[in-house]
């Protein structure tokens, strides 16, 4: 789950990480007023769930309370798109305004979970301010790294080792080594799958900031952190997806093509949209429609799919194992009860309890088109797609 | 001969009484697994499924059966207490089905377990099968036929059809593992191709990879170095757009890596025969076996 800049920043600010002053604007006359507050002059930089906002005219610095009032007038209520952003982008609600900062230097410093290494690698490289992946490519020498080994935890060492290897000076190296320390213990406490300073500056007046943050924190991890997965903004993702969320249908993602598509598991719900794409059609979507033997969940992602106006066919294919085929078309059969069904549907059943599912389907009257195994299924609903 | 489990397991399931994990065992038994204990805190001392015991503690129940391997179904809060007691015990496989645990939790198991020589299996996966001999996973016994191709994978459901295609071509298997979809899996397919390496009764491999990660890389770069048995892969995900989380914790590409496109160069330059289609992994192993003869 990601949250908004302004909202890492208050986090790390909780664990004594120093971060600009700033707060939060969703009218041009807040922006104004605290542009006041922080001495006549400040950063607007729109909050979105993305990166590149600089390049794409989400960061502008006024020079007044009344500039930032028109600054932020072009801002609120538009769509930015950056390079990681679909075309449509996304909606600039909200507004961090800060002070300006007279950057010195500028430093990169990040913590995620090395899978080769198996724990938490913290990363920093004097080459702060731009992407991380271009120094990652360019000069990969200039990206230090050391690993926190979860038997000792977080040892002070570790931020020394980071901070004098970026070659900072004394001053600002005590004082990197214990933000680093910092944030490895918000990283832990609140489960990060991600936690990002780019960049971290040292001011000309010496001192250690935060200038720009970014928080991930690991889904499976919520349960326990009822305070951060309150900070999800919905407006943020796609509508559809937000409503398959509130519907219990958890594993959809919405892409560009025409075919709804409806799997049990999610990597036979990737491998049904390669096999749509290789017999000359798009999938609309990925939908893992998990294990649970729920109708409902199925009744829904009918509704899903009839509520996108992209989805010209759907595709259904089970592979019953601990999901029951019987119950995903006691479904299929409730859906057609509940909601006109106006675009065809190929529907491929096999595994547990298929014999029944298979009755259930031909006693009810459906019109579907049946395919016999999961290519037969992709190449009917391509040619179905087509009108064909 | 297959490899983790076979006809001698003992097997012992943490979390028997809840609802996934009572499903789950009486289709184990009946597949002719040697079920020996059930786990449940609170339960020690009744029984389930017609005999099978229940004991409060992993501990007690190796020390009154001799169970060597265990199958977990504990809730995702949890399960990494449960892999910990069970490799504490000195559990030899331990098979987790459990989806959803916290990546930090499995941080520290990995720090607990490493150089006990437990072999964990999962989390996030539908366990493993030696067909005809032992079943300690969530997957239909009945597609699967005992023979000589092991299959390893990261994913559950596209693992039957993968199976169901090498057995409707009468092609057997010795053992198939769902490693499963997290990102730091407790083995990984260099791990599985080791033991398949030497399994006598394992005369070549199928290999379910998809995006994220570079698991299958590891895997190219461990066949290349001498990994003699032919091996068939298929990466699932060439269609999924960068930077969503697939399903799977563990499938989604981040800038550049983790494609499906890269991990299937990486297995093809080292010798591997990638099936471009889910649908033809079953034909392009029966052409390798073929070739073989």
């Amino acid at each position: 789950m990601k949250v908004h800049e302004y909202q890492a920043k208050a986090l790390m600010a909780q664990f004594g990480i120093p971060t600009p002053h700033g707060e939060v604007a969703a009218t041009p006359a807040e922006a104004a007023a605290i542009t006041g507050r922080l001495g006549g002059r400040s950063v607007l930089k729109a909050q979105v769930y993305a990166g590149g906002r600089g390049k794409a005219g989400g960061i502008k610095v006024a020079n007044s309370p009344k500039e930032a009032e028109s600054l932020a007038r072009q801002l609120l209520g538009t769509r930015l798109v950056t390079h990681q952003t679909t075309p449509e982008g996304l909606p600039v609600q909200k507004l961090l305004v800060e002070q300006t900062i007279d950057i010195h230097d500028q430093a990169y410093l990040s913590i995620v979970v090395d899978s080769s290494a198996r724990m938490p690698v913290i990363m920093a490289s004097a080459a702060g301010g731009i992407e991380i992946e271009e120094v990652a490519s360019k000069s990969p020498e200039k990206i230090l790294k050391v690993h926190v080994d979860p038997a000792t935890g977080f040892q002070t060492y570790l931020g020394q080792k980071l901070a004098y290897g970026m070659g900072m000076d004394k001053e600002s190296a005590r004082a990197t080594a214990a933000l680093i320390g910092n944030l490895y213990r918000l990283f832990e406490a609140k489960d990060c799958s991600l936690a990002e300073i780019n960049p971290l500056a040292v001011t000309n007046s010496g001192k250690i900031l935060a200038v720009d943050a970014k928080l991930n924190f690991d889904d499976n991890a919520l349960f326990r952190h009822k305070d951060i997965e309150a900070l999800h903004d919905t407006a943020q993702e796609d509508p559809r997806e937000v409503q398959a969320e509130a519907w219990g249908v958890k594993n959809y993602v919405k892409v560009d093509g025409s075919i709804g598509c409806m799997v049990n598991g999610a990597g036979l719900a990737m491998a049904v949209m390669d096999l749509i794409t290789l017999s000359g059609g798009r999938p609309a979507n990925f939908l893992d429609i998990g294990t649970a033997n729920n109708p409902d969940r199925v009744v829904n992602s009918f509704k899903i799919f009839l509520s996108d106006p992209d989805v010209k066919a759907i595709l259904v294919n089970i592979f019953g194992g601990i999901a029951r085929v019987d119950v995903i078309t006691r479904g299929i059969v409730e859906a057609h009860k509940q909601m006109k069904v106006n675009v065809p549907a190929v529907i491929r059943l096999a595994g547990t309890n298929v014999e029944e599912g298979k009755r259930i389907l031909k006693e009810s009257n459906l019109k579907y088109i049946e395919a016999s195994d999961f290519r037969d299924a992709a190449v009917k609903a391509v040619r179905a797609a087509r009108g064909g | 001969m297959s490899i983790l489990i076979d006809r001698n397991t003992r097997l012992l399931i943490q979390g028997i009484t809840g609802e996934e994990g009572s499903f789950h065992a009486e289709r184990c038994l009946k597949y002719g697994t040697k079920l020996v204990a059930g786990v449940t805190p609170g339960k020690g001392g009744t029984k389930v499924l017609n005999g099978v015991p229940v004991f409060d503690t992993v501990d007690r129940a190796v020390r009154e059966t001799e169970a060597n391997a265990s199958l977990i179904f504990v809730p995702a809060p949890c399960a990494a207490d449960a892999i910990l007691e069970a490799s504490d015990a000195g559990i030899g496989v331990v098979i987790c089905i459990t989806e959803g645990i916290p990546i930090l939790d499995m941080v520290k198991v990995h720090r607990h377990i490493a150089g006990t020589g437990i072999r964990l299996i999962g989390p996030n996966c539908p366990g493993v099968i030696s067909p005809g001999q032992c079943l300690a996973g969530i997957m239909s016994g009945d597609i699967h036929l005992p023979g000589n191709v092991g299959v390893v994978s990261r994913s559950g459901t596209l693992t039957y059809e993968t199976v169901a295609q090498l057995t409707q071509l009468g092609i057997g298997q010795s053992t198939c593992v769902g490693i499963g979809g997290d990102p730091l899996p407790g083995s990984t397919f260099v791990d599985m191709l080791k033991l398949f390496d030497r399994d006598t009764d394992t005369k070549a491999v199928v290999l379910i990879g998809e995006i994220g990660g570079s698991l299958e890389q590891d895997a190219a770069a461990y066949i290349k170095a001498g990994f003699k048995k032919p091996v068939v892969a298929y990466l699932a995900g060439g269609t999924a757009p960068s930077g969503r989380r697939m399903g799977h914790a563990g499938a989604i590409i981040s800038g550049a890596s983790g494609r499906a496109q890269d991990k299937a160069a990486a297995l093809s330059a080292a010798g591997v025969a990638v099936s471009p289609s889910p649908a033809t992994i079953g034909e392009t192993m029966k052409k390798v076996l073929d070739g073989l003869q």
